[in-house]
């Protein structure tokens, strides 16, 4: 035991200290929220993005008004003004373009043109089409002489957005969001592919690496080969879990840096503060929900999301990706390093990687598929079975699963990880001795047979 | 007494034996010589010993009590091919292995400093092993697995990559080692070292012992009737009929002449003779090299 940590230790401090691993656990992390933070100074500064689209109506002036300006979208109406005399100079006059309806428009949708120098934005295309389809709806229903139809078209409008709600066994309903969930079914699917590969393949490299520096043959003279390929498998998960600690904490910590600076609008930030506190008093959910409904609709929809993020089973989804990290990590990390044992050097992995990978690649498909549709039977059976379960259960987790699957996925799991790890003990301590022989299936099937 | 005693073991891979009915028996605080062609099995039987794999069939006695796990702290093992961590220190790296061998740190660092200071390594201290020469490398090596102070040392060909002084460095480092109580199983091509150093030898060719014993009986029961003698200026020896010189050299206006004689002469009645061609300046029976014995005795087995 004592030796298993001595080797833990060594793993353990010579991943840490190298400067690869300094230099990705902080750089990570600046990426990560440059992603985050980026895109959004981006679609701030879009905003000062300022359009000035001249209108010209052939012969009718039916949408004159019915193209209201937005922060960023100014609409001039001319008359008089013909289009291929405006083609050339609306830039000088500066129009972003000019939006061209023809006189067919009622009956040809296609009449509508936007003349620009550049491939305008979809959403200000997407306005625009709204806007006209909505006054061309307008219009068309105006023909049938509806009385009232100013007020009847007002009492029609309204804004869809479907609420979910999960009930669950106890009868307890709770809000929930498709979107979170989806959310939280690819981080966590992905999050467990990255560090079952990414680690799994480090301790191949290890193992590679001490038998063709044949440090290996030194090692297992003082220890047993099984606890020199724990102790490097145990090792380097404490590197992955190390790392993934520091990320999450400097992302979370640069993302709320950034976010505090650059936008001065702290009020979500503040709300965001306070709902929590108001949703764990039992008691006064609604009045909490009411007052920041009146406050700011948007606010309200943003506590929405928030309320419905915390009615996540986290105890759950926690405990379950730890269990299913461990479980999974050493499962394929095992895997990797019998690989590893088996060959001379790294190119020759190759053909034994490929069966190996298929599965966590068929996993991570799986998953991705599983966020659209959680029930089907391929997501089902996928999270059952223990190759591909880790990843495809973390993702399925946040839909609701019930206790049964799990239970079940869990013990296949542990069953399967302990014979897999059991049989890569038995290839590893014939493999790291073996040198200059090309190992193939059929040899290593021979290596989990041999005794002692 | 034996410190060490492997008996009857044998070892498969497959159908392939690796070692077939293997006996051998290390006496305490000597150093045993482990011979044999390339292939012969001499790896395997290490292995065997150092328990890195057990063997099909077969005994092995360590003090005269069996072999048992925790023995591998009392023996050191110095591998054929020399594997050290290439990007970690030196100091790091010894400290480690000298910890998987039970050492505590702070032990292994105080020994660690004395044998370090002793071969003049101390300045690689905190360089990284790829930074080092082979010969630098070997050395960090052999201090590793001496390091424990084990009372079975088994060094596969160390002085391979070694400068002649290092290698009288190392050689001087097991005669030491020797002399403070440790029994030594060294397995080497090197015969000239072979002669030099061990004490007893056991050679092993197709995975069976076809030649043991003390290195000095072995030499003497090979040596026939062949003799060496030295004179002053350039002599030529011309005996009776049954005197056949194989060889003759002159050189530093001395000749050295090795020859056969026949069975019935005894070494008195040929001195007498040799007196008479010139002025001896010595005259020895001319024991075979452990390199011929080696050569003779794996051809005529093959």
């Amino acid at each position: 035991m004592n030796k298993i940590s001595t080797i833990i230790n060594r793993e353990y401090l010579t991943r840490v200290s190298k400067k690869s691993f300094i230099i990705m656990t902080i750089l990570a992390p600046i990426l990560m929220a440059a992603l985050i933070v980026v895109p959004t100074i981006l679609m701030s500064s879009q905003e000062m993005d300022y359009k000035k689209i001249a209108v010209i109506e052939e012969n009718t002036d039916l949408f004159r008004g019915s193209l209201k300006n937005t922060k960023t979208l100014e609409f001039v109406y001319l008359d008089d003004v013909n289009v291929n005399d405006l083609k050339k100079t609306f830039e000088e006059a500066g129009y972003y373009g000019i939006l061209y309806i023809s006189s067919e428009l009622v009956n040809t949708p296609n009449a509508i043109q936007l003349i620009s120098k550049k491939q305008p934005p979809i959403a200000d295309l997407q306005y625009m089409e709204n806007s006209l389809e909505k006054e061309i709806e307008k219009q068309k229903l105006m023909a049938y002489n509806i009385e009232n139809l100013d007020e009847i078209m007002k009492n029609v409008e309204s804004n869809v957005s479907i609420q979910t709600q999960k009930i669950d066994d106890s009868g307890q309903i709770k809000d929930t969001s498709t979107g979170i969930a989806m959310a939280l079914a690819y981080i966590g699917g992905f999050l467990m592919y990255m560090l079952v590969f990414m680690f799994g393949s480090q301790v191949m490299r290890g193992v590679i690496e001490e038998k063709t520096s044949r440090v290996v043959e030194v090692i297992v003279s003082s220890v047993k080969p099984v606890q020199l390929m724990m102790g490097k498998i145990i090792g380097i998960a404490l590197v992955g879990l190390t790392q993934f600690l520091i990320w999450i904490l400097l992302t979370v910590a640069i993302v709320g840096v950034v976010k505090s600076t650059v936008f001065k609008d702290r009020k979500i930030t503040e709300i965001a503060q306070t709902v929590p506190q108001n949703l764990m008093d039992e008691d006064q959910p609604a009045t909490a929900q009411q007052q920041i409904e009146q406050a700011n609709p948007q606010l309200s929809e943003f506590s929405r999301m928030f309320e419905s993020a915390m009615n996540q089973p986290w105890g759950l989804i926690i405990f379950s990706f730890i269990f299913y990290f461990i479980t999974g990590y050493l499962l394929y990390a095992s895997v990797f390093a019998a690989i590893g044992s088996a060959v001379d050097n790294e190119t020759e992995t190759q053909q034994f990687m490929l069966p190996v990978t298929i599965p966590i690649i068929l996993a991570l498909m799986v998953a991705m598929g599983t966020m659209q549709n959680p029930e089907s039977s391929l997501s089902f059976w996928c999270s059952i079975i223990p190759l591909t379960s880790p990843i495809v259960m973390i993702a399925r987790i946040p839909f609701g699963v019930p206790a049964w699957q799990i239970i079940l996925s869990m013990a296949l799991m542990v069953v399967t990880f302990i014979a897999f790890v059991w049989m890569a003990a038995k290839i590893y301590r014939t493999g790291i001795l073996m040198y200059g022989k090309k190992t193939s299936w059929k040899e290593m099937w021979k290596w989990l047979r041999y005794s002692g | 007494m034996a410190l060490f005693e492997a008996r009857n073991v044998t070892k498969q891979f497959g159908s392939l034996y690796a070692l077939n009915n293997v006996s051998i028996s290390v006496p305490e605080q000597s150093i045993f010589g482990l011979l044999g062609p390339n292939g012969a099995g001499k790896t395997t039987l290490i292995r065997i010993i150092n328990q890195i794999t057990g063997p099909d069939s077969g005994e092995l006695f360590l003090n005269g009590r069996k072999l048992m796990p925790e023995d591998v702290m009392s023996i050191g093992y110095l591998p054929e091919e020399r594997g050290l961590y290439k990007k970690m220190k030196v100091g790091e790296q010894a400290l480690y292995f000298a910890q998987l061998k039970g050492l505590s740190k702070a032990e292994a660092m105080r020994r660690l400093k004395y044998w370090f200071r002793k071969l003049d390594m101390i300045d690689w201290w905190g360089k990284k092993v790829e930074e080092l020469s082979k010969g630098m490398q070997q050395k960090v090596q052999f201090v590793t697995t001496i390091l424990h102070e084990p009372k079975l040392l088994i060094l596969d060909e160390p002085f391979s990559g070694f400068d002649p002084v290092n290698t009288n460095v190392i050689k001087n480092e097991i005669l030491f080692l020797r002399e403070k109580g440790a029994t030594v199983i060294l397995s080497t091509h090197n015969m000239g070292s072979v002669e030099e150093l061990c004490d007893n030898i056991a050679l092993i060719n197709k995975a069976k012992t076809i030649l043991e014993g003390r290195v000095d009986d072995i030499r003497m029961q090979w040596a026939g009737d062949e003799y060496e003698i030295v004179f002053d200026g350039d002599v030529t020896i011309n005996g009776n009929g049954d005197i056949n010189v194989l060889d003759r050299q002159f050189e530093n206006n001395r000749s050295t002449i090795r020859f056969k004689a026949g069975h019935e002469r005894n070494t008195n009645q040929i001195l007498t003779e040799a007196v008479r061609c010139g002025n001896v300046i010595s005259f020895n029976p001319a024991l075979p090299s452990m390199n011929d014995i080696f050569i003779r005795v794996v051809e005529t087995r093959n």
